[in-house]
């Protein structure tokens, strides 16, 4: 009996809950909605929800997260917080491990959360799957990087934060090893790793060969010879990996750690998950990494002093260190969301108040917010912050295109991993073949786009 | 007496009608479920699948561009795409260790020994596990320094120690003996199958007549269950051409171990060419028909020469 009870309770009251959760906010409801989809069709104007009275925010959101470790946890002290200010939003989170895969398969339904991670799909498809939350001009008076998520002028993504790329280093093993001076150039760096190798027990450089993504962090260091034009130039040159591009240096740099066996023994024997705990003991030197990774690996040190972050060691040509700032993951809205306004107050919540950029130790997407303590060594090494120029109108795909009909991948792993076959012996190619054929297949590519096009 | 009859008749033609109809809905009912499923998840996949071959989608834009052969041409032309079959040749030949090991296996253990169930069972395990789990377990076991290594130097046998996944010359075989360990369980079972419906009287009256073990073998086992060993040498090639969890779930792929399903996934996914990598699974399809097909005109061959 009890229990027949409780089950018909429950039952009552989860009518009762579905029969009230639904969104809007109250009296403004239609008004905003209808300015909503105003402001979507036009692609130009978006409600401000900033002004509107938290208490009249109601309905239930989904937020899918690429932050599988954290859901349970610092994302529900968000959710919390949140909750403080707009008691009648229910936001939900869910996780997703394999992120850029498995979302986009999911949106190909409108099942795809309200609030979400901004995958990578072209530019000119953002109006068919996300929101507009304003435009360029408005947005880039106070948040960084606003036109990298942009089409035609309309931003469709926020940033959760940027980082800076650099290498992630243990202090410790640096003294041991006798380095005084912070390297600035790739010979500085070979030179500090062989002192590395021949003074201490510790693995100079991890290449992280099986996680295979690793390999790509390098790529954030595209912008080391202070181009911010960089992209741009490269959807129009038909070698842009020649001997004497940044391309070509930086990953001249990664053939020869591993080329001069400053390396682990067998890069195929790496695991991701136990080498940021061997860093943080001092079993490894250095490791090339986006700028997120400072405060995970600082987070399992006994002493997380230890860790610091150096500028990548590349100079410019004209003598100056740059590094490219650049979003991680940005928020984005669901079009296809029934609650709009629950969706747009959570995501400007969590850019704005939810303090996740300085957890992390990155950049804040506030333009007025200060640099994060672990770009110090960037900002004492006299480091140029630059940001990479968007594509101009009518080639904001271009490079993309390029890049993924080629194969070559810029962001890809292939020819990465190609590269440190080569350097282990495995292949018979050399460094110089490998980028003549990225130089060919980047040409070959451009050469069919053109074709197409005409 | 004739109106009864004709009744009697009549009724009998109702009942026959009767009978034929309910089985009628019985053989309806039964088959509508599982062909629902075969048509949702297998034709209509499959149809656009082929479809999407013929487009230059890229798996998000809403537009897809026809491109009518296009995509095949590519395929054909370029070697990448087709060089990582170079790959199945490893597990291909591994296939054949592996039916020879089980078809030894099989013999044992249907020639009555002991705890010959408990040793079926060890022996079949393998194929139970979830072949993710398998491609960790061995990517723990082969790398550096692992269990395969830790065990070689406690029998002292450290000298023969290797990057097994390390070296590009020793990888695609590592590979293609984890694939043996885990599928020769299944053969295993269907060879001990074969062998069991053999009957007892035939080896009895071999024993009488004097034949040795390997000549019961010979003689008896292997012409009775030459069928199954055929069908199992079809399902190694095609399970040769498809290898995909193994290499994939251990390094992705990397250092050489690439397989063509890998490449196919690299450039539906990667490289956002959904168009040209549904066309390279219609290809993959398109052998393994193709050997399906050449495998049955040469049982059927062989079946016509057996009534000549």
């Amino acid at each position: 009996m009890k229990l027949k009870k409780v089950l018909s309770l429950a039952l009552g009251v989860t009518m009762a809950m579905t029969t009230f959760v639904g969104c809007g906010s109250n009296a403004k409801s239609n008004e905003t909605s209808s300015k909503m989809a105003e402001g979507a069709a036009e692609g130009k104007e978006s409600v401000d929800i900033k002004d509107m009275n938290p208490e009249d925010v109601t309905g239930e959101i989904n937020f899918i997260t690429h932050r599988t470790d954290l859901t349970d946890t610092l994302i529900q002290e968000y959710i919390t917080e949140f909750n403080k200010e707009y008691p009648n939003v229910k936001v939900n989170v869910e996780g997703i491990t394999n992120y850029q895969d498995d979302i986009k398969v999911r949106m190909s339904t409108t099942e795809y959360g309200d609030v979400l991670m901004l995958p990578d799909v072209n530019k000119n498809e953002y109006s068919n799957f996300f929101l507009p939350l304003g435009t360029v001009d408005e947005l880039s008076q106070s948040y960084r990087d606003v036109q990298g998520k942009s089409f035609e002028g309309d931003v469709y993504g926020i940033a959760s934060m940027l980082t800076a790329p650099g290498v992630l280093y243990n202090k410790k093993v640096f003294e041991a090893a006798g380095i005084t001076d912070i390297p600035k150039t790739p010979d500085e760096f070979l030179a500090a790793m062989q002192k590395i190798k021949d003074n201490t027990d510790a693995i100079p450089y991890y290449t992280n060969y099986v996680a295979q993504w690793t390999l790509t962090q390098w790529e954030a260091n595209r912008c080391a010879y202070g181009d911010p034009k960089v992209l741009i130039n490269m959807s129009h040159d038909n070698a842009p990996f020649a001997q004497g591009t940044v391309h070509y240096e930086i990953y001249k740099l990664m053939y020869d750690l591993v080329k001069q066996g400053l390396v682990e023994d067998d890069p195929m024997s790496t695991d991701w998950e136990s080498s940021k705990q061997m860093i943080a003991d001092g079993q490894i030197a250095t490791m090339v990494l986006g700028e997120w990774a400072v405060s995970q690996v600082k987070a399992l040190a006994a002493n997380p002093d230890d860790i610091g972050y150096m500028p990548f060691p590349i100079t410019a040509p004209d003598g100056k260190q740059y590094a490219e700032i650049a979003s991680d993951f940005a928020y984005c809205i669901n079009k296809n969301t029934k609650c709009p306004e629950a969706a747009l107050a959570f995501l400007w919540w969590m850019v704005e108040k939810s303090g996740y950029a300085q957890h992390e130790d990155g950049i804040p997407t506030q333009i007025d917010a200060d640099y994060p303590e672990a770009l110090k060594t960037f900002e004492d090494a006299g480091v140029q912050f630059i940001s990479v120029t968007p594509a101009p109108a009518g080639e904001e795909d271009l490079f993309d295109n390029i890049d993924n009909g080629s194969e070559v991948g810029t962001w890809q792993p292939k020819w990465k991993l190609t590269m440190v076959e080569a350097a282990l012996g495995n292949r018979s190619e050399t460094y110089d073949e490998i980028c003549n054929q990225m130089n060919a297949d980047w040409a070959a590519s451009r050469a069919e786009l053109k074709k197409k096009n005409n | 007496m004739s109106i009864i009859a004709t009744v009697k008749s009549k009724k009998v033609v109702d009942y026959k009608k009767q009978r034929q109809r309910e089985k009628n809905i019985t053989i309806i009912t039964f088959t509508c479920i599982p062909l629902v499923l075969l048509i949702l998840f297998s034709f209509i996949p499959l149809g656009s699948m082929f479809y999407y071959g013929l487009t230059s989608w890229n798996g998000t834009a809403p537009n897809k561009e026809f491109v009518g052969f296009q995509n095949y041409v590519t395929i054909f032309t370029k070697p990448e795409y087709f060089e990582v079959f170079k790959v199945s040749i490893y597990y291909f030949v591994g296939s054949f260790v592996q039916l020879a090991l089980a078809l030894y296996f099989a013999t044992i253990l249907t020639s009555g020994v002991r705890y010959q169930n408990l040793f079926k069972g060890f022996l079949f395990f393998p194929y139970l596990i979830n072949g993710v789990a398998i491609g960790f377990i061995f990517l723990y076991c082969l790398k550096q320094g692992g269990t395969l290594d830790i065990i070689l130097t406690k029998i002292g046998l450290g000298s023969l120690i290797q990057k097994w996944l390390g070296n590009a010359k020793i990888i695609n075989y590592s590979m293609a003996g984890v694939s043996i360990w885990r599928y020769m369980g299944n053969n295993l079972i269907m060879f001990i199958g074969a062998i069991q419906s053999i009957s007892d009287e035939i080896y009895e009256a071999a024993e009488l007549d004097g034949a040795s073990r390997w000549q019961q073998f010979k003689y008896i086992i292997m012409p009775s269950i030459k069928r199954i060993v055929q069908l199992n040498l079809l399902l190694a090639i095609n399970g040769a051409l498809a290898v995909f969890e193994i290499p994939y779930v251990m390094l992705q792929g990397a250092n050489g171990s690439k397989t063509f399903v890998i490449q196919t996934i690299e450039t539906a996914f990667q490289f956002k060419k959904v168009g040209l990598g549904s066309a390279m699974g219609i290809v993959l399809l398109m052998i393994v028909v193709v050997i399906a097909i050449i495998q049955n005109v040469f049982f059927k061959e062989e079946e016509a020469e057996m009534y000549d």
